[in-house]
């Protein structure tokens, strides 16, 4: 297929996948916000949620204090925040209707359809009202997604990139999540797991649909090292980096076929890692630099997936 | 002052004068009565339920010089265009007729020029900006250079129709003519079992056989794609369409690249050989090296593999001589010439600001006449003199007077109206036709065409840039048929009626 056919739906997944990430977020942010004594302050409460979109500097010039009203604008709404759940949606249907050839016609429409119904939203104050209905409404959207993708897509190359670009985006919010939330709740000195708030920890797991996994599988308090675990290394668990990777690495073993692609190299390195690590080293090392680490690695991969096949010019 | 529209032909009701049941065209008998028992409301319903529909499948266009991403509809009126078998048989012919000689005539000027030497075309040909003298000399396969034509006609009363004119460039619109004809089977599924209705959905089909015949000779299995200039193109939506419809790569410029005289597109597995590009880029786009040094849409060093015969290009390079306004005058010549033929389609009679006396009768009727510009398209550019104000026939007489020769003058013709659906319920409006000749190793075309409908009272422009809509085109597959349910309702009337038609047709 053309290269720039596969770049298309390869974003197209992405951003569709970034605006369901950045649903969620807001999601479990806003729910904590109705717990009491949950957070400090608001900005103590709302500044992860700009953290894990990586764009706190970018904020902090356009409103300054860390404020809910104004987190929750710019983190869905805002068209000059690249990140926002407005800016990712435009952009997939964007690039899908770059491509609509090569989708199927339900696919197309369903996007399409998603851009037509996001004009309800449009201009309402979602702090004050209707965020939930909101967020619900992104990640349905991006279940339905998937759906019409998995449901009618021919399993061709096309089919591939789309699931590509859903799997490196889903790893990469995965992680920065994790990262962000681990962090903060451990202050230094403090013993891993030495201080449990439940709250925060189901609002993780919540985020990521994982807490009823949570409870399924470990039937116990919640503790971070074992939500770190479900995160990481459980491959049953859609959402965690393994799993990712557990789509990721067929793919591109597929896609690169004879060719020696590095991309190909590294999801088989990183796919190792996730594949027969053990939680115990990975703390000893440090969780957010085994986070920090993934991180850029998942970028990488990104860089040189789109140099094996998306790029205008493969010299 | 504008005539009223009670004065022009209309396509459905002959005598407007006649009490009702007695004035309704032949062919539309069976519609009319089926159109009385509906409510306004119920088609108001119908057409905003079309909106949806198109909305949904992004059937949208881009407007030039409106703020970026604005998509609009084109507005779809759900009462539908009747041609009769009759009519069509002859419409077609002449516009295959008209297709051939265009072809004919495109080999010829890039080439021995016989109808310069024979004294029909004159010398001044060879100077218009549309003249590609980087195609003298080129053979095309099957000596066809527009693949695709759209030939824009119009009517001014139950025998006469009139070429407006001829697109041979990159004509666009069949989208609309295919897609409308879903939509009216999707709203109105029961009017098609009172009609026989041509199908036209193979267009896409008949014109991939066609594109696949062009190929250079020698390739076995060609490889055709489809060359848009991207998404924010405002006919994207269509190059998307027929695209995914015959199942081609929909490229851009940047997805092609010229090596060893051949053009591959760049795809995940690495370089492919293309071997027909049907382009919906001008011209003057397509080669950076050649033409515009500004363009980004088009792929550097195209032409000289064109020339060389590495990849064909549909339409070909230069056609644009043959559909100007100014070559425009010399296609029934054109047809005698190389044909033998009597010209089947009449064009409009045309004026040629160039020769002093034709300028002269032109200033003198501004205010009665279309003035176009000679490379204009679009409906932009142009002088409607009866619907102009005073300052704007003043402000355009000037432009003329700059370059006289930049445009040409016709009548402002009486184009035939069709009811169409508008806010106050359903009320003529002016329509025109443009049916698509396809040309490989025969011409053909489908039928059915596109038809639009212009939506302001007593305009005579429907172009979709200047707020003009579409109808769906019937052409029906005889004119024998039974309306049955009208039959069994009024036998007789339906007889009487029969025979007073019988009387219109032998007319014409």
């Amino acid at each position: 297929m053309l290269s720039r056919t596969a770049d298309h739906l390869y974003w197209m997944a992405r951003y569709i996948e970034r605006a369901e990430n950045m649903g969620r977020v807001l999601e479990v942010t806003y729910s904590m916000s109705l717990v009491p004594n949950a957070a400090e302050s608001e900005a103590a409460l709302w500044l992860p949620a700009l953290e894990i979109s990586g764009n706190v500097d970018e904020y902090e010039a356009e409103y300054g204090d860390v404020k809910a009203t104004n987190v929750i604008h710019y983190l869905a709404m805002d068209p000059n925040n690249p990140s926002s759940i407005y800016s990712a949606l435009r952009n997939a249907r964007e690039n899908a209707r770059a491509v609509r050839v090569a989708m199927t016609s339900e696919t197309w429409e369903n996007i399409n359809a998603l851009w037509i119904e996001f004009d309800q939203f449009n201009g309402q104050d979602l702090a004050k009202n209707g965020l939930r209905e909101f967020c619900d409404w992104v990640k349905a959207r991006s279940h339905l997604f998937r759906g019409v993708c998995f449901g009618t897509m021919l399993r061709d190359d096309a089919f591939s990139f789309v699931r590509l670009g859903t799997f490196i985006e889903r790893a990469d919010n995965t992680a920065r999540l994790l990262d962000v939330k681990y962090h903060l709740l451990l202050p230094e000195q403090e013993e891993v797991g030495g201080a449990v708030d439940y709250y925060e920890w189901s609002a993780v797991l919540r985020s990521v649909s994982a807490f009823q996994a949570y409870q399924k599988i470990f039937s116990d308090t919640i503790v971070p090292w074992r939500v770190a675990e479900l995160l990481v290394l459980r491959r049953d668990m859609p959402r965690s980096l393994h799993a990712c990777l557990d789509e990721i690495s067929p793919i591109l073993e597929q896609l690169s076929g004879s060719r020696h692609t590095e991309c190909r190299r590294l999801s088989g390195e990183l796919h190792s890692r996730l594949r027969y690590g053990k939680m115990q080293d990975i703390f000893q090392q440090g969780l957010h630099e085994f986070l920090s680490d993934f991180i850029d690695s998942n970028n990488i991969l990104g860089a040189e997936i789109q140099r094996a096949f998306l790029s205008i010019n493969p010299s | 002052m504008q005539k009223s529209l009670q004065s022009f032909f209309d396509e459905m009701q002959l005598d407007k004068t006649a009490p009702d049941e007695n004035r309704v065209r032949h062919i539309y008998a069976a519609y009319q009565d089926w159109l009385k028992d509906i409510p306004h409301h119920q088609l108001e319903s119908k057409r905003q339920e079309a909106e949806l529909l198109f909305r949904r499948v992004g059937i949208t266009f881009n407007v030039y010089g409106e703020e970026d991403g604005a998509e609009r509809l084109i507005p779809f009126d759900v009462i539908p265009r009747l041609i009769s078998a009759a009519e069509w048989s002859k419409l077609s012919a002449g516009a295959i007729q008209r297709v051939r000689a265009l072809n004919m005539f495109l080999h010829d000027i890039y080439h021995d020029q016989e109808i310069i030497k024979a004294g029909i075309v004159p010398t001044s040909i060879l100077a218009n900006s549309q003249y590609r003298p980087e195609m003298f000399g080129v053979d095309v396969p099957n000596q066809i250079y527009a693949h695709i034509a759209g030939i824009d006609l119009v009517r001014t009363s139950e025998s006469q129709f009139y070429v407006l004119e001829d697109n041979l460039r990159t004509p666009s619109g069949v989208s609309y003519m295919l897609e409308d004809r879903k939509m009216m089977m999707r709203l109105f599924p029961e009017l098609f079992r009172r009609y026989h209705i041509a199908p036209v959905d193979h267009y896409p089909q008949v014109l991939l056989k066609n594109l696949r015949a062009v190929a250079q000779t020698g390739v076995h299995d060609p490889v055709v794609v489809l060359l848009s200039p991207g998404a924010y193109n405002s006919a994207y939506f269509e190059h998307a369409f027929i695209a995914q419809q015959m199942g081609i790569e929909l490229v851009e410029g940047q997805d092609l690249f010229v090596r060893n005289n051949a053009v591959y597109m760049r795809t995940t597995q690495g370089p492919q050989r293309v071997d027909v590009i049907y382009r919906r880029i001008d011209d003057d786009y397509i080669d950076p090296l050649v033409f515009n040094p500004d363009s980004m849409l088009g792929v550097p060093g195209l032409l000289s593999v064109y020339r060389n015969g590495g990849v064909t290009l549909a339409n070909a390079v230069g056609t644009g001589v043959a559909d100007d306004k100014a070559t425009y005058i010399y296609v029934p010549e054109m047809i005698k010439f190389y044909l033998g033929e009597e010209p089947l389609l009449e064009n409009v009679p045309t004026y040629q600001l160039s020769k002093e006396d034709e300028l002269q009768y032109t200033l003198e009727h501004l205010h009665e006449l279309v003035v176009k510009e000679v490379q204009g398209s679009g409906g932009y550019g142009m002088l409607v003199g009866p619907a102009a104000t005073k300052n704007e026939i003043e402000e355009f007489r000037l432009r003329i007077l700059s370059k006289p020769s930049n445009y040409i003058a016709q009548p402002t013709l009486a184009l035939s109206t069709c009811p169409t659906l508008v806010e106050a319920g359903i009320a003529p409006r002016h329509v025109d036709l443009r049916p698509f000749v396809l040309s490989g190793k025969t011409v053909t075309l489908v039928p059915g065409a596109l038809c639009r409908v212009a939506l302001k009272e007593g305009s005579l422009v429907v172009n979709s840039s200047q707020g003009g809509g579409t109808k769906d085109t019937w052409v029906l597959e005889s004119d024998l048929f039974e309306p049955k349910e009208l039959m069994a309702k009024n036998a007789k009337k339906v007889a009487a009626e029969t025979v007073e038609n019988n009387k219109a047709e032998s007319v014409c």
